[in-house]
């Protein structure tokens, strides 16, 4: 079953289409947010609204890899549950192989090989996903990766993908401070105040996993995510009020 | 690699033609080797029929082979000492064999067992240590470098591979000391002695380690000592004790003795004490 035509081929101008095409299909995903901090790395989702009658659980968009390790993704669910899984069984390998846990870098650049080969290969369409990586690697340091469909990585502060990422992007880059990084509520706030400028609904259509230093990863519930929703829009009433004054 | 061999159906598998695994285990088998690897591009934990046969007569049974070296941990360190004396048979063919194989250098591999083999895959371990080094921008930790010598030598396993080697180093951890042989044994140890000499250099070391907090004089003292024992009485071991030090900076080639000269040295020593 070998095909012989590559899809994706270089157009005169240089460009990879079917790659550019798989980018399109991801600006189409929901958007995911990420925010590393000193000890603390997060990241958010938005909840697309889901029919009545489907169970909540099943629409899982943040994934871990391993213990010190957690990735979500916009674009094609369906190819990212391959990508997962791939990289899901080389984080055993490597802790066979290695007799030590994968680094978030080590695994960030493993999907981005994949994904640069489906790019390259006989007869497959690139992969039509983004993710967003985070992690601690096991001397503790956080680390924020992005991946895109054409197998390129880089690390972020502070990062976001999927529908208008530009502008969750810009609002990041407008109020990510260092110093705040310290603080863990800061950091997780940063992301929902990210997120709440493009989901439509407030606090119900967010999704956010948390993972601290030396600690498992944690998918924060509603009444968590209401608490810091209901915070963030007391500070913002508060700087209104200030602003008036 | 093994693992998502055996998790294939888990995974979207388009056939194996033109796939090459990127995982960890299979860096080696991206180049050239030279050597037809074993089940094609894959490393693979299927069993061969080799294995299958069980305890068949095939099977050649692995004396200990001539030699001796000895490894083992202490508080400054790892202290490796080996002697260098190669035999054919009752044949002494050669009595100045570097039997340490220094991989890099904060690695050393002892050789005991068949000569080519051990210098063969250590160097092809060497070699791999350093794409390691390359691709994740940091050394190779210890455990991770025995771990792929073994997986290595255990795909050739019941084909008549002879090695046993000690694979001594420091890493983040603090001393690693490992032994890997050809059967596919992999054992971390704090005192590990090779050979058809092993037994008598066990002697010297246990008594000799009982006393903790040893310096690194006593501890190369203590290894010259027990590879020197082991010489004196086992007939395919001789010729010099090479002896290195592992610390947090490295090895280094602490000494080389002729053994004869060593035999004088402690007559002389006893007969002072007389």
């Amino acid at each position: 079953m070998s095909y012989d035509r590559a899809i994706t081929v270089f157009s005169p101008d240089g460009h990879l289409f079917q790659v550019e095409y798989a980018q399109e299909a991801v600006k189409k995903g929901s958007t995911a947010v990420g925010v590393r901090g000193k000890k603390i790395v997060v990241l958010g989702v938005e909840k697309k609204s889901i029919a009545k009658l489907q169970d909540d659980r099943t629409v899982r968009k943040i994934c871990a890899l391993d213990d010190n390790v957690f990735l979500a993704f916009a674009g094609l669910t369906a190819d990212a549950r391959v990508v997962v899984n791939r990289a899901r069984v080389e984080c055993q390998s490597h802790r066979l192989t290695v007799e030590d846990p994968v680094t978030v870098e080590y695994i960030t650049r493993f999907i981005s090989s994949i994904k640069q080969r489906y790019t390259q290969s006989n007869g497959r369409r690139p992969f039509g996903i983004s993710s967003l990586i985070v992690g601690f690697d096991f001397d503790g340091t956080p680390h924020l990766y992005q991946t895109e469909p054409s197998g390129t990585y880089h690390a972020w502060k502070a990062n976001a993908i999927g529908r208008s990422a530009k502008t969750v992007r810009e609002f990041l880059e407008k109020h990510y401070k260092e110093e705040d990084m310290e603080s863990d509520t800061e950091v997780i706030k940063l992301a929902i105040r990210a997120l709440l400028e493009v989901v439509q609904s407030g606090g119900k259509n967010i999704e956010l996993a948390i993972m601290k230093q030396d600690e498992s990863m944690k998918i924060l519930d509603q009444e968590e995510i209401k608490k810091y929703v209901t915070a963030i829009e007391n500070e913002k009433e508060e700087a209104e009020k200030k602003k008036k004054t | 690699m093994a693992l998502a061999n055996v998790l294939q159906s888990e995974s979207v598998d388009f056939s194996n033609y033109g796939r090459q695994r990127r995982g960890f285990a299979s860096g080696l088998y991206e180049t050239e080797l030279g050597v037809e690897s074993v089940g094609g591009d894959n490393l693979s934990f299927a069993v061969r029929t080799a294995c299958a046969d069980g305890d068949g007569p095939e099977r050649k049974i692995e004396f200990l082979h001539g030699t001796t070296t000895l490894a083992f941990k202490f508080q400054h360190g790892v202290i490796v000492a080996v002697d260098s004396r190669a035999t054919a048979g009752s044949y002494i063919a050669s009595q100045t064999v570097k039997k340490v194989i220094e991989i890099n250098p904060y690695l050393l591999g002892t050789m005991a067992g068949g000569a080519a083999d051990c210098s063969f895959w250590e160097r092809l371990l060497a070699r791999q240590c350093r794409v390691y080094e390359l691709r994740n921008k940091e050394r190779i930790s210890v455990a991770a470098a025995s771990k792929l010598l073994a997986n290595m030598v255990y795909q050739y396993k019941g084909m008549g591979l002879s090695m046993g080697t000690m694979v001594c180093g420091w890493d983040k951890t603090g001393p690693g000391l490992y032994y890997v042989d050809s059967e596919g044994n992999r054992v971390c140890g704090d005192l590990f002695a090779v050979g058809s000499g092993s037994m008598y250099a066990y002697g010297i070391v246990d008594s000799g380690l009982k006393q903790q907090n040893l310096t690194v004089e006593e501890a190369c003292d203590l290894g010259r000592r027990a590879i020197y024992q082991a010489t004196y009485r086992d007939a395919y071991s001789g010729g010099q004790v090479n002896l290195y030090h592992v610390h947090s900076q490295g090895w280094t080639r602490v000494s080389q003795s002729d053994v004869l000269m060593l035999h004088q040295q402690y007559q002389a020593e006893k007969a002072e004490k007389a």
